[in-house]
């Protein structure tokens, strides 16, 4: 059971990976990256990861792509939605893209197939990842790496806050 | 004490440094308590050491201080150590007593120079260099010392800089002067590579364990950087040129101390020149030579301060002569007694010169000795005391040069010596002569000098006659005695030669006596004009021998050719290559030039594949 | 049964490839953008299987990192876009080429 959910998951990201690169309005492509985030999650879920899980959806899914809804609009409130430059692609670009990072994933692949300790079945996994566990490690070991998140994001703020404001 | 040696050094470098960041907002006065303050300090931590070092047993007389290491990256450290033995606290005394008094002159004589502040940092700067060549524990500070005081007085033959001849002089003094100075330094090179440590002690104890080539190679280079500071034939040139500075640094630096750095630098490396005979001997009979050659130019010369330059390098061939043959003693009594009556001729030719407001041509001076009568007696008395005529300084000192030279053997030098002596009696009586004898030549007013200007030059006429019974003939021998166990220290050295011959002394005399007399019957009878000399001799020594002449056209002119050629070659050919090879990088850098196309997405796609190439490295070798 | 880690790193891999395409054949910013946000999450992917794996939390402590300094990155990269492209009528970065050797 908890196999098939996964697998229709992966499906879920991946069609919708497709979506968000192919699609000619940026609109559809923030929609079907929401519809991807969510499969994340539940794959995080799966793998034990409960927290993560949370923010993948709350953070992600939620925050991060209203703020990408807000400026799509925003873009798109002049006249027409923004366009690509027609016709005026690089000679070349979508050939060598697909070779290049075919053969990068392809042999991404290939090591991590022979790699047995990947394909055997993972250790017990009972006691692992469960909030209390995420909480505990992140408030005691990490306790400044977490730290200095904040100061990651006040300096985010301080960026966008210099950048949007008036000019005279 | 060991460390209250140091405050020497310090006290005229916080001077030094005080004076050239607020001398321009300080008041005259205030410079010069500065300016001669911190010399006098100088002065008495010299004395203190001097005290210290009379107190303590004989064979013990060394105070060393090592400060700091300066540097330990190749072979055993160099520490900035301090040595003070009976030879250095010597200098030292000069150097910061007659400095002193040469600085409070300087307050009065140039008073009206807009350089004021300038003038006395420098001078302080010099004061500390020259403390630091007398006082270094290695040969490495010896040298920091010796360039400091080659640049000191750079700036200070160039002090009036506005004057293209001040210019020149200085470059021309700077330019022989590193001749030595590099001659220094290879020299060092060799002790260094060879024995691994430049600290006098080792390397004296050491030196005899080298080959005798080396030994002669180092001690022939140690001469070279000695005959250039201390300006001995050939290497003299520059210091007739000095003269263009003001007249108290003639006095402090190009006649009583900076000058003797070369006598200073044989006497300290006596083991190296005593393990050295033949190069000693060369050392001998350059002096020789340079203090007649000299001597026969001062006679011919018109400009009073240039007598005096003359005069000071043959007065340092002396000493060369006597640190040459192993008479340690008596050069640096020599270098003592010059000290003061050469600082004595100076400052009293400063006076004349700042009395007539310039002017330094002896044939518009001329009875003098009434108008300004301070400055023309402890004029006299300087031209006694360089005269060699008892009881005045110059006397004893000479007399223990030439007696030394008779007793050991050395006829030639003697002869040569006394002979330089009876030509010395000769310019200075001319000199004095012309310039204070007779009556005025040229219109115009002299006043006597204010009390700060006449003050060092009492002080200095008092010295120039008493200083000469440091040592009495045939009573006892201050200087020698002070200096035998600095000299005895490091090892057997070779025997000092008995000083005290009479005969030498009777004749040197009557050389002198003979020189005044007949100064006396051309210039001193009656009133001249102008100079009653004349023929091809006359104008070869008023002409200097042509030296500056022969190293225009030895020298000068090839090195010119030779700059030309290169400077042809280096625009034709090296440039020529240089362009095309600039030529070829811009080729290339055109070529590549398409790939910063601007797209982003090209770089990224660039990126995508240096990912790919280092993933595959990195799995094909994991 | 479960399955095993392999499984999770090729879909993280092929999601990665998608993203990283989309990078670099789209013109339009906002849309390359989100393709770097899919790469983000590629990678979450890989760490939180690791994590499962080698049974470290530090897995998870990452992609938390990984959220917020992509949370940053969103504010400061649309604020630029929007900037960049408020005057302008298309959205295009190859128009953007002014830095051209």
């Amino acid at each position: 059971m908890a196999n098939l959910i996964a697998i229709l998951a992966a499906a879920l990201c991946l069609v919708m990976g497709v979506v968000v690169i192919s699609a000619r309005n940026p609109m559809h492509g923030v929609i079907a990256l929401v519809a991807n985030f969510l499969g994340l999650g539940v794959l995080f879920l799966l793998l034990h990861g409960e927290f993560v899980a949370l923010i993948e959806v709350i953070v992600y899914a939620g925050a991060v792509m209203v703020l990408f809804l807000f400026v799509v609009t925003l873009l798109m409130a002049g006249t027409e939605p923004p366009k690509e430059g027609a016709g005026k692609n690089l000679p070349g670009q979508l050939l060598w893209a697909i070779v290049v990072i075919g053969a990068l994933t392809a042999l991404i692949g290939f090591v991590l197939a022979v790699r047995t300790v990947l394909t055997q079945p993972p250790p017990s996994t009972q006691a692992f990842g469960s909030i209390t566990d995420f909480g505990r490690s992140l408030l005691t070991t990490y306790m400044l790496p977490f730290e200095l998140t904040a100061l990651v994001l006040l300096a985010a703020v301080i960026g966008v806050v210099f950048l949007a404001r008036e000019r005279s | 004490m060991a460390s209250v040696i140091v405050l020497a050094l310090l006290f005229p470098a916080l001077g030094a440094m005080a004076l050239a960041w607020l001398g321009p907002r300080l008041s005259h006065r205030q410079i010069a308590w500065v300016g001669v303050g911190s010399v006098s300090l100088a002065f008495l931590v010299a004395v203190a050491a001097f005290v210290r070092l009379a107190s303590l047993p004989a064979a013990h007389r060394l105070i060393q201080d090592t400060l700091f290491t300066w540097n330990q990256a190749a072979g055993a450290p160099i520490h900035f150590s301090l040595l003070v033995d009976p030879i250095s606290v010597l200098f030292m005394l000069v150097i910061t007593g007659v400095g002193a008094l040469i600085h409070l002159y300087s307050a009065g004589y140039m008073d009206d120079d807009e350089g004021f502040s300038r003038f006395f940092w420098q001078m302080n700067l010099f004061i500390v260099a020259m403390l630091l060549l007398v006082m270094a524990g290695n040969f490495f500070f010896l040298l920091v010392g010796w360039a400091g005081v080659g640049l000191a007085s750079y700036f200070l033959i160039g002090f009036w800089y506005t004057r293209p001849a001040a210019v020149a002089a200085a470059k021309k003094a700077f330019v022989v002067n590193v001749v030595g100075d590099v001659a220094l330094t290879l020299a060092i090179f060799l002790l260094f590579v060879n024995l691994g440590h430049i600290g006098y002690q080792t390397v004296f104890r050491q030196f005899a364990t080298l080959p005798i080539a080396t030994r002669d190679l180092v001690a022939a280079l140690l001469f070279v950087a000695a005959a250039a500071k201390s300006a001995q034939f050939p290497l003299h040139v520059w210091l007739p040129d000095a003269m263009e500075g003001p007249t108290p640094v003639s006095a402090l630096i190009h006649a009583a101390t900076m000058v003797t750095a070369g006598v200073y630098l044989v006497a300290r490396a006596f083991p190296i020149f005593g393990l050295a005979p033949g190069v000693a001997t060369t050392v001998a009979w350059v002096g020789g030579f340079t203090a007649l050659f000299a001597a026969t130019i001062a006679i011919a010369q018109d400009d009073i301060k240039r007598v005096l330059a003359y005069s000071t390098v043959s007065q340092l061939g002396y000493m060369f002569m006597a640190v040459g043959t192993a008479a340690y003693a008596a050069g640096v009594f020599h270098f003592l007694t010059h000290a003061f009556f050469k600082a004595l001729l100076f400052l009293a030719a400063g006076s004349v010169i700042h009395a007539l407001g310039g002017e330094q041509d002896m044939w518009k001076m001329g009875g003098l000795r009434r108008t300004i009568p301070l400055t023309a007696a402890c004029f006299l008395v300087g031209t006694l005391a360089i005269s060699g005529i008892p009881p005045f300084a110059g006397f004893f000192s000479k007399d223990e040069i030439l007696g030394g030279l008779l007793s050991t053997g050395q006829v030639g030098l003697w002869a040569i010596g006394t002979l330089a002596a009876g030509l010395t009696a000769f310019y200075m009586f001319r000199l004095y002569f012309v310039v204070f004898g007779g009556s005025a030549r040229a219109p115009g007013h002299a006043h006597e000098s204010p009390s700060v200007m006449t003050a060092p030059l009492v002080v200095l006429a008092v010295l120039s006659t008493v200083g000469g019974f440091l040592v009495l003939p045939g009573g006892y021998n201050l200087i020698e005695s002070w200096l035998l166990p600095a000299l005895t220290r490091f090892g057997p050295t070779p025997p000092l030669p008995p000083a005290t011959n009479w005969a030498a002394m009777g004749v040197s005399l009557a050389m002198a006596l003979a020189g005044g007399a007949l100064a006396w019957s051309l210039y001193g009878r009656r009133q001249v004009a102008s100079e009653p000399l004349a023929g091809a001799l006359y104008r070869a020594l008023k002409g200097k021998w042509y030296i500056d002449e022969l190293g225009e056209f030895l020298i000068v002119r090839p090195a010119l050719w030779l700059g030309a050629q290169l400077g042809r070659f280096d625009r034709q050919g090296l440039d020529q290559a240089f362009n095309q090879l600039g030529r070829l990088v811009a080729g290339w850098g055109e070529s590549l030039r398409p790939s910063q196309s601007g797209y982003v997405r090209r770089y990224a796609l660039t990126f995508a594949l240096g990912v790919l190439l280092v993933v595959a490295f990195l799995s094909v070798h994991p | 049964m479960t399955l095993p880690t392999v499984d999770f790193l090729l879909v993280s891999a092929v999601l990665f490839a998608i993203g990283a395409l989309g990078v670099v054949i789209r013109k339009n910013p906002l849309v390359m953008f989100m393709a770097i946000e899919l790469m983000w999450n590629a990678v979450n992917l890989t760490l939180v299987a690791f994590a499962r794996q080698f049974l470290a939390i530090a897995g998870h402590i990452f992609v938390f990192v990984v959220v917020v300094v992509a949370a940053a990155e969103v504010a400061i990269g649309l604020i630029v876009i929007v900037l960049v492209f408020r005057n302008r009528s298309e959205a295009d970065v190859d128009s953007l080429n002014t830095m051209k050797g």
